[in-house]
């Protein structure tokens, strides 16, 4: 049976969006195109799109340094320059790409940033990063947008006010400047009407996996679904487009019975159905699904997929109201919901989602992730009374995976999971 | 024919085999610290497992006798012992050859005769002694390794020597100690169990003789029987352990775990976690068991299970073996004593230091440091395996916490000083009401839930 890996007309869709927007980036200069660095979680897109201004996401570089294998010289380089062994490991390979060039997945190389466009959410780190950022591309000017947590487990009004102030203060301004162009809200309200559709089929894909089998896997798969979202096409027609084909795709698998499709062929029997959290490991990315894909494990949830924005409890954009729209969108991120709503999250996609286990993917360099997992995690065994597992990698230092002790931890996993099924099943 | 299950479980540091019957009974144990690889291992604990496994079918069909007459018992015993000091022989024996053919190999014509002569006259004065301590006072129920048993008393012997022999004799010993160590042999057991009872029968009998000259020994209930019906005993025994010898021990079903299991020749279903394995072993010896601690050669477990001994979660250390069996193992070569004597010499301690690091390399740099300072042996090593059971104890907070009751598994749960800080330690962070289990099979509890998941599989 051949390996090569099924393209279905959604894969060739994303493919295509990611290489326009690199094609873009990379004559930004010459077509006088503005670019703006900015995070994945509270990505607010739609607002530098309304200034037709171009997005450049660190983390989304840094990943994918991890998974074309330059992670490791990357994150070399930036330890050389004083990067200590604890820091975010994506903060190094990106400052190692920098520092080497910038030359982005697709070969072509990434502008230097006309903005620096600070969401902070939920992670001290990003702070940090863009502290270096700022050093490393002096004068280039930076806006904060700081997300308030939900530490009282919700958004209050003053919250959504004091998100709107500052979009109206500092982070709107600092894009006039830069773009030379005047805020445009028709042009925003416009955007967000795609986006609320966008979201609207992100709900409906998700949703699918409560189908036996899957049709897809919510996670090794799902960090592809979420790409367009994630690398600045919320807000557009192509985006629109994708989900829309993606969905179609979907709907048949679900008609025809079909399981996952992975790089290993089509999952063939669904032997167990699992909530993960915790970003994924990038440097070992199809070695660690593969696993999975030995043991007939689809993953029906992840927490991973919500980081770009959390759909699950019926937040949608109002084009109507775009601003505020934007700053709800940032403090609904997964990284800034308070751990009991992270708990509750996850414990509602265990339940609707019928899944057999839970695994939290720790990650060895992210504070922000990891924190509070293990509470997490025993919570749900006690108040679900399922079986949870554990495993420990990193986001993009291939050092931190070690193949062996995953697989014996994973091993151990899923024939607890097969004992109980066992015991428990007649 | 009666069916047995199997279980093995291939640690990194020993290899240990059950034998089990249909009632989840265990007939026979196995273990080796072989470093060879994983099939002679394998083999080397089977292989024991079914000596030991007729050994206990010959107690049980002798069930009704040993009652009656509680000597029998002690006959059996002193068989076993004495059956395994003649493996033990054999293996020494070979070992001397080796002494001899190392020498050959590794120094010049000058100095061969000299060191064969040294290491000749080690062999015969620590052999008679270690016969001794077999047959009269029960080495072979010490779960000693031949390893730990030889070395012990090698270094002794080397140590009385002049200081310039010290490195080429003990370079002999590390040379020569694997190959013997990983060497198979498959005894017979009816001829080996014969000449036993030879061996036995001198035995008694010089007992009866000594009893009329030194009216000053005193004798166990037992003895004072055997001596007076050994005869009748040897007797009425040779034939039932001739059967017993002979009797096909019929393995139906086996299943492997551990960290070599990967390696072993069987099939999928035939392999198992050892996580799942050391919780079902501790759940069928303990059914009360909540929560799990396992420390082993390099890993140490947290497992939490359920009322029907299933697993709902686990941890396990990660990067870093520091606090596992292989620690101590480290720390005892650093004192120079054998790993038997590390627990007790700390339970000994009056003033207990404390260790900060709780890495094995850098533990090591700090007990030369405690020492020059002046701080006792006893003290330091009592630091020292507190640090060991710290390290578990988090590792129990990541799992969740202990849950009543606790069981504590693993090679390490026969070390009595951290039986003594897992018992502390628990009870301080967890309550007093925390019941502690600990089994005298500690270190069979993986091989044990291998075989009881051999027997399921069987059924199926």
């Amino acid at each position: 049976m051949s390996k090569k890996v099924k393209k279905e007309k959604s894969m060739i869709i994303q493919k295509e969006m990611i290489a326009s927007l690199f094609k873009e980036l990379s004559t930004a200069k010459e077509t006088g195109k503005k670019v703006v660095y900015t995070f994945v979680p509270g990505n607010i897109s739609e607002l530098i799109r309304a200034f037709d201004m171009l997005p450049v996401y660190p983390e989304i570089n840094a990943l994918q340094s991890g998974m074309r294998k330059k992670s490791r010289d990357f994150i070399r380089d930036a330890e050389k320059i004083g990067h200590s062994e604890d820091v975010c490991t994506y903060v190094k390979c990106d400052v190692g790409m920098m520092i080497n060039g910038n030359i982005g997945p697709t070969g072509e190389k990434i502008p230097d940033p006309d903005l620096l466009l600070l969401s902070y959410t939920g992670c001290f780190t990003f702070m940090k990063w863009f502290e270096t950022l700022e050093r490393l591309y002096p004068g280039v000017p930076v806006a904060l947008l700081h997300t308030p947590y939900q530490e009282a487990q919700k958004i209050t009004p003053e919250m959504t006010e004091y998100m709107v102030k500052q979009l109206k203060e500092e982070v709107i301004p600092k894009m006039e400047k830069v773009s030379g162009k005047k805020y445009d809200e028709e042009k925003l309200k416009k955007i967000l009407v795609n986006t609320n559709k966008v979201e609207e089929y992100m709900v409906k894909i998700f949703e699918t996996t409560k189908n036996k089998p899957s049709p897809i896997d919510a996670y090794f798969a799902g960090v592809y679904y979420i790409g367009p979202i994630n690398i600045g096409f919320r807000g557009t027609e192509e985006a629109v487009h994708y989900y829309e084909e993606l969905y179609k795709e979907i709907l048949e698998r679900v008609e025809k019975g079909l399981g996952p499709i992975t790089p290993e062929g089509e999952m063939k029997e669904e032997k167990f159905r699992l909530v993960v959290e915790g970003p994924p490991n990038w440097t070992h990315f199809r070695e660690f699904w593969k696993i999975f894909y030995d043991m007939g494990a689809v993953i029906v949830a992840s927490s991973y997929t919500k980081v770009g924005g959390v759909y699950d409890n019926g937040f949608r954009v109002n084009p109507e109201k775009p601003l505020e729209s934007l700053a709800k969108y940032c403090m609904n991120c997964y990284t800034n919901l308070n751990l009991e709503q992270r708990v509750d999250l996850l414990s509602d996609c265990i339940t609707n989602y019928d899944a057999d286990g839970f695994l939290v993917n720790s990650i060895k360099s992210c504070n922000s992730f990891s924190a509070g997992q293990l509470m997490i995690m025993q919570q749900l065994e006690r108040k679900l009374e399922i079986p949870v597992g554990f495993v420990e990698s990193d986001l993009v230092d291939p050092r931190y995976f070690s193949y062996s002790n995953i697989k014996n931890r994973l091993e151990s996993f899923f024939q607890m999971l097969e004992q109980r099924k066992l015991i428990l099943g007649n | 024919m009666n069916k047995y299950y199997l279980g093995i479980d291939l640690g990194s540091t020993t290899s240990k085999a059950i034998i089990i019957d249909e009632n989840d009974k265990i007939i026979g144990r196995g273990i080796t610290n072989t470093r060879a690889n994983y099939l002679v291992a394998t083999e080397i604990a089977r292989l024991e497992a079914i000596y030991n496994a007729r050994f206990s079918l010959l107690k049980m069909k002798l069930e009704d006798e040993i009652e009656d007459n509680p000597e029998y018992k002690k006959y059996i015993d002193d068989v076993e012992s004495v059956f395994q000091y003649l493996q033990f022989k054999h293996r020494l024996d070979r070992l001397s050859v080796q002494f001899q053919d190392t020498i050959k190999s590794t120094f010049d014509d000058d100095k061969k005769e000299d060191l064969s002569a040294i290491v000749t006259k080690i062999v015969d004065t620590i052999s008679p002694k270690i016969r001794h301590e077999f047959i009269n006072s029960n080495l072979g129920s010490k779960n000693q390794f031949f390893r730990d048993i030889v070395s012990e008393r090698y270094n002794n012997e080397v140590n009385k020597l002049h200081k310039k022999y010290f490195d080429p004799i003990m370079l002999i010993y590390d040379k020569s100690i694997t190959p013997v160590e990983n060497e198979l042999t498959d005894f017979n057991f009816g001829k080996l169990v014969a000449k036993a009872m030879e061996i036995l029968d001198k035995k008694y009998s010089s007992l009866a003789d000594n009893e009329r000259t030194t009216s000053s020994l005193k004798f166990d209930r037992e003895i004072n029987l055997l001596k007076g019906s050994y005869k009748e005993i040897y007797n009425s025994f040779k034939d039932h352990i001739g059967f017993v010898a002979s009797m096909d021990i019929h393995i139906a079903d086996m299943v492997g775990t551990g960290y070599g299991r990967a390696l072993l020749p069987f099939p999928e279903k035939s392999i198992k976690s050892e996580i799942l394995c050391h919780a079902f072993g501790a759940h069928a010896i303990f059914p009360n068991t909540k929560t799990v601690l396992d420390i082993g050669g390099q890993d140490t477990k947290a497992i939490q299970v359920d009322r029907h001994g299933l697993v709902t979660s686990f941890h396990m250390n990660d990067r870093c073996a520091a606090g596992c069996g292989r620690y101590l193992g480290y720390i005892a070569d650093e004192f120079s004593i054998s790993l038997n004597e590390l627990g007790p010499l700390a339970l000994e301690a009056t003033n207990e230091v404390n260790i900060c690091s709780t890495c094995t390399v850098f533990a090591a740099a700090e007990i030369r440091e405690l020492l020059n300072i002046g701080r006792k042996r006893t003290d330091i090593l009592a630091g020292l395996h507190r640090a060991i059971v710290m390290r578990a104890m988090s590792l129990l907070a990541r799992s969740g916490g202990v849950r009543n009751e606790f069981t504590f598994t693993g090679g390490v749960a026969r070390n009595q000083a951290v039986l003594k800080y897992v018992s502390e330690l628990v009870h301080e962070n967890y309550g007093d009401d925390i019941t502690i289990n600990i089994h005298t099979d500690s270190i069979f509890m993986g091989a044990l839930g291998g075989a009881m998941f051999a027997r399921r599989n069987s059924k199926k």
